[in-house]
């Protein structure tokens, strides 16, 4: 066993899988990494399976001290990580010796880090996961669904059988502007001309209101002119309109039923670059079908295998 | 009944089953989830009901959109309502009390009753569960009679104590769990909602149904009711 003391954390430290599933019918919510991309390469890089426990930092003020050798590997936003003040750069393992210190500091590029270890960090399964739900008091270290706090030890057992690169070409490039693909959903054609036309010809802004529940978009209110909904199941990624006609994207922690209008939901990749933007940044929207988004995400998890 | 398969993710359809919330949809309901939890087997993710609606969340990594469709209308083929529909009957005991539910005297008001007339009326009836959300083991229940119905307040709490027993419109549910909450709350239940213990967790499933029974404070402490009263928890 190889064991971590957290030195410094934020409410916004958690540890997270994949998400919890299969229970999502008793009202309990999916969770699980906001970016499930550098999620998936930080255990890839050490050979893990990708759903595998590590801890999102979202944003810094994380830091820990390694009780005995680590062998870790860092994915996604570059948070000026540091060992002992020597900065290290995201997606790459590393050893953390007996002593060293690794530091968050402060957003650099994108918003939250990735921290694996080989096996996945120990934690109990709650209904099948490891992801902490604060609002919901499941998952985390203890399963209570508490983030990460000071003072408390991080551990694994795993053997690492083999600690990889990443190929250059595979790094997610988190300044690209690419619009953001949502496919289309079955309200779609009930908003007015004029919305259909601004939804995908206009920047939104991120607003401050963000967090694992959703990210509102700023920018020309949306109209929605079918009838009222009868609340149903909310997809990860959903887009909808509530009747101030400000967007918001629906992540992790989610509700798992809701009743407005929806645009329809973000793809997974979408919702991964999404999930590395903070407050104030511009993005655009692009329709895109549910097959064609289908196989491009299919292509996209073969990375995952041929790499 | 007028089934449609609609788009909503990547990797969700929506099984929009009905266009009304009602009592009766629900062996509909009930035998429409059987069925594609079985043609889906373990290509499901997760299968969400809701009033009218089953959202069906596959395994992208082994059903492609049209597999998926083609599945979910394998399942409606002479699709008939569950027999066995109704589920299982719950009492949950509630102490009805202004300190645990102020707005006892709001429903009393807007309905010109009594404050005991609607304890009394609010207990009198049995309700269905038609989808559990908004929190773990929440079950949305109805319908309370018009007469009782009451829109949600204006400004929701920002915390609401487990077990509070509330309304909102024609719709009655009990808090599992601490949480922010916009009912009108006319009580509270000992009776503990959701348990990770608990084999099923929920203590309430759709198509379940529920009665509230009237508990006296010492009943209520008995059964290991908390009463700190609603302005303690602000």
């Amino acid at each position: 066993m190889s064991r971590l003391t957290i030195e410094a954390s934020t409410p916004l430290c958690l540890l997270q899988d994949a998400g919890r599933f299969g229970v999502r019918h008793l009202g309990v919510t999916q969770g699980g990494a906001a970016d499930w991309r550098s999620m998936s390469w930080a255990n890839w890089l050490l050979g893990n399976g990708l759903d595998l426990p590590v801890i999102e930092i979202t944003l810094g003020g994380f830091a820990v001290l390694a009780e005995e050798d680590c062998l870790l590997a860092l994915a996604g936003a570059d948070l000026g990580a540091q060992i002992d003040g020597q900065p290290l750069a995201p997606w790459r393992s590393f050893t953390l010796h007996k002593g060293q210190t690794l530091k968050f500091t402060q957003p650099l590029l994108g918003a939250r880090a990735y921290l694996a270890a080989p096996g996945g960090f120990d934690a109990p399964k709650v209904l099948g996961s490891s992801a902490t739900v604060v609002r919901e008091e499941l998952g985390g270290l203890d399963g209570m669904g508490l983030p990460l706090a000071k003072g408390a030890m991080l551990s694994y057992h795993g053997e690492t059988l083999l600690v990889r690169d990443m190929p250059l070409a595979h790094r997610p490039d988190f300044r690209l502007n690419a619009p953001l693909d949502l496919v289309l959903g079955a309200q779609i054609g009930q908003f007015s001309g004029q919305s259909l036309f601004d939804v995908f010809n206009s920047a939104w802004t991120l607003d401050s209101r963000a967090d694992r529940m959703g990210i509102r978009l700023l920018g020309k209110p949306l109209q929605y002119q079918g009838q009222p909904m009868i609340s149903e199941g909310i997809p990860l990624g959903a887009v909808q309109v509530p009747p101030d006609g400000q967007p918001i994207v629906l992540l992790n922690d989610r509700q798992t039923i809701g009743g407005y209008p929806r645009l329809g939901a973000l793809t997974p990749l979408a919702l991964a670059r999404l999930a590395q933007c903070l407050p104030g940044t511009r993005v655009r929207l692009r329709p895109v079908v549910q097959d064609v988004a289908h196989c491009e995400h299919i292509k996209y998890l073969q990375r995952f295998r041929n790499s | 009944m007028n089934p449609r398969i609609e788009v909503v993710a990547l990797d969700c359809l929506m099984l929009r089953l009905f266009d009304d919330i009602a009592e009766a949809n629900m062996p509909w309901m009930l035998a429409a989830s059987e069925r594609l939890r079985g043609v889906f087997g373990a290509q499901l993710i997760d299968l969400v009901p809701s009033y009218t609606t089953l959202m069906v969340h596959y395994d992208l990594t082994l059903l492609n959109p049209n597999q998926a469709r083609e599945l979910i209308a394998e399942a409606l083929i002479d699709l008939s309502p569950n027999a066995q529909a109704g589920g299982q009957c719950h009492v949950l005991p509630v102490w009805y009390d202004l300190s645990v539910g102020p707005e006892l005297r709001v429903l009393a008001e807007r309905s010109g009753l009594a404050v005991e007339e609607v304890i009394r009326r609010h207990s009198a009836r049995e309700y269905q569960v038609f989808a559990l959300g908004f929190a773990p083991g929440f079950a949305f229940m109805g319908l309370v009679e018009e007469m009782l119905a009451a829109p949600r307040l204006n400004t929701p709490r920002k915390k609401v104590a487990a077990g509070s027993v509330g309304i909102a419109e024609r719709q009655t549910a009990a808090y599992p769990v601490v949480s922010p909450g916009g009912w009108n709350l006319i009580g509270r239940t000992p009776a503990k909602l959701f348990d990770r213990h608990r084999d099923g967790y929920s203590l309430m499933q759709p198509g379940d149904t529920v009665r509230f029974e009237v508990v006296s404070h010492a009943e209520f402490i008995h059964l290991g009711g908390d009463d700190t009263p609603l302005e303690a928890l602000a």
